[in-house]
């Protein structure tokens, strides 16, 4: 389990905008990068990310080896009802690690 | 820890000599004082050191957006080793399966304060020890742990744990006991060295501000160590920096742990003394 | 001595690329030309086409900001906006970053929808190189709007590692 930070807001209004952050540890290993002898570090990045509100998809992203280690991702989403925000990272090697975030909307 | 060995980086006769003959304090109490008249005098010749007023931290050369990387908590990387540092303290370890709270309790109201006064002297050693080197010491005396090797993750975690609770304090060194120790660091940090011969102190005492190949040249003070460093991709400590420094200047690095580097540690973070901790800093 | 083809490859600090013919000395390895050619703008208007297929693409609608001049190419902050009142009817589908000059040209791609609210993302990327960024936003009418910044990128002044 890499360690991760989101930022969710615990509480917001109906229909407001909402910013959610994510930033994971992963140092995303380009597959381009090789040391004196040649040997080349096989690439090992995080591919893509998901959020899923309530189950429902709202917002996804694919990721090459050209985004930064520790890759940080900010984005917004109304803030429709309340309920749990899941955030998933999926890795080359297929595993995928979710964290949720509780969100109380009035 | 041998201080004896040739080639350039090596410590100089009489620093080396003065570290060693430490362990003799109380009977080499008059030559001491002796040797620190001379070397003060000696450092009045070199390069002058920057101003109290003219002190800047590196964090006012970084760009806005990075700037912004470093003050956003939620957005800094350094933030992903404090949480590690938080939960590693809340651990039990060794043979005396103590964690770091079963002794410390909260961190944030113990170990606040702490970084902005390290390094430190440890008595029972009888030199001055940094930050790492403090937490390996609990580690292997009350943990009965082994310590945790240089730039591991669980160190750099532990260390950014705890000095990020002296964020935002002014650093401040007790020097009573060090003072030789800070004039062997002032002297390493003068000292002309490598296949290029520079000093530490010609660029970031009389070079600070201008452009060294497209990168404007800090003061160097450390203000926020452990630091997540863009060329490095990951969190490092200052012993770190100052090894790939040297480095670059073509010179044979100290070891982690060396005297010479906890010796420059004490000496830079004296030379910083006022300027806030600002850790888990980011810098390019 | 056999002859060999030595090709050093081309680190951030350029070093030299020897020709073939040429007798090497046991002090120089071999390398394996591991690096794959680096994206050029014919790479990345490959990669565009594949996003966009027949499309044309417009100037407007969209801001990509990133800086103009980055202290270090490992980690370079972005964000990408696009001007739309993401609604069911209006709305940003996805964003696709590219890029001319590091290995490969695709950087990102986002997708987004309705329920979004604001069509902006921030991130932060790796640039190899100074260099065009481009980024291309979907809307739901099928429209591709892009916007695009000349990035240039410092090394750091002092290697630092053996």
């Amino acid at each position: 389990m890499a360690r991760a930070l989101v930022n969710v807001p615990a509480k917001a209004k109906r229909g407001a905008v909402i910013e959610i952050k994510a930033l994971i540890s992963h140092p995303m290993e380009t597959g381009y990068r090789h040391d004196e002898s040649g040997h080349v570090y096989p690439r090992d990045i995080i591919n893509r990310f998901v959020c899923t509100y309530n189950g429902v998809v709202v917002f996804q992203a694919d990721l090459f080896p050209a985004v930064a280690a520790n890759p940080f991702l900010s984005f917004f989403t109304v803030a429709t009802e309340s309920g749990v925000l899941a955030l998933s990272w999926t890795g080359d090697d297929g595993r995928t690690q979710v964290e949720t975030a509780n969100i109380t909307v009035e | 820890m041998s201080f004896d060995r040739g080639g350039t980086g090596r410590i100089i006769p009489g620093a080396g000599k003065l570290l060693r003959a430490h362990h003799g304090i109380r009977g080499g109490a008059v030559a001491a004082v002796l040797w620190l008249a001379a070397a003060l005098a000696a450092a009045a010749a070199m390069a002058a050191e920057i101003a109290p007023g003219e002190r800047r931290s590196g964090y006012e050369l970084l760009s806005r957006e990075t700037k912004a990387m470093q003050d956003d908590d939620t957005a800094n990387p350094g933030t992903l080793w404090v949480l590690d540092g938080e939960a590693l303290w809340g651990q039990k370890a060794g043979s005396a399966e103590r964690s770091c709270a079963d002794c410390h309790g909260d961190a944030t109201t113990s170990m606040k304060g702490v970084a902005a006064r390290y390094p430190a002297f440890d008595a029972a050693r009888r030199r001055p020890v940094d930050l790492e080197q403090r937490i390996n010491v609990c580690r292997t005396e009350r943990q009965k742990a082994p310590p945790l090797a240089p730039e591991s993750k669980e160190l750099l975690a532990l260390t950014a744990y705890v000095a990020r609770q002296s964020r935002g304090m002014p650093i401040s060194i007790a020097i009573d006991r060090m003072v030789e120790f800070v004039e062997a660091g002032r002297s390493l940090f003068h000292r002309r060295q490598g296949q290029l011969n520079l000093s530490c102190s010609q660029c970031h005492d009389d070079n600070w501000g201008k452009l060294l190949a497209g990168s404007v040249v800090p003061q160097g003070h450390p203000t926020g160590y452990p630091l997540y460093r863009l060329e490095w991709q990951t969190l490092g400590s200052l012993q770190r920096r100052l090894r790939n420094c040297m480095i670059g200047m073509r010179a044979e690095p100290y070891e982690y742990g060396a005297p010479e580097n906890v010796a420059l540690e004490l000496y830079m973070m004296w030379r910083a003394r006022g300027l806030a901790v600002e850790t888990p800093a980011v810098r390019p | 001595m056999p002859e060999r083809q030595t090709i050093v490859i081309p680190t951030r600090r350029q070093f030299l690329v020897v020709a073939g013919g040429l007798a090497v000395t046991s002090t120089v390895l071999p390398l394996a030309a591991s690096r794959p050619a680096a994206a050029t703008p014919d790479t990345m208007a490959a990669a565009i086409r594949d996003f966009i297929g027949e499309a044309t693409v417009r100037d407007g609608k969209v801001k990509l900001d990133l800086p103009p001049l980055v202290e270090n190419g490992n980690s370079v902050s972005l964000n990408v906006t696009v001007d739309s009142p993401m609604t069911e009817a209006d709305h940003v589908k996805s964003i696709a970053v590219f890029n001319e000059k590091n290995p490969q040209p695709n950087v990102l791609h986002f997708h987004l929808g309705p329920r979004s609210g604001k069509a902006s993302v921030s991130t932060r990327i790796r640039l190899a190189d100074s260099q065009r960024v481009v980024a291309i936003a979907q809307l739901s009418d099928g429209s591709f709007w892009s916007d695009s910044v000349d990035v240039i990128v410092t090394l750091v002044a002092c290697l630092e590692t053996l």
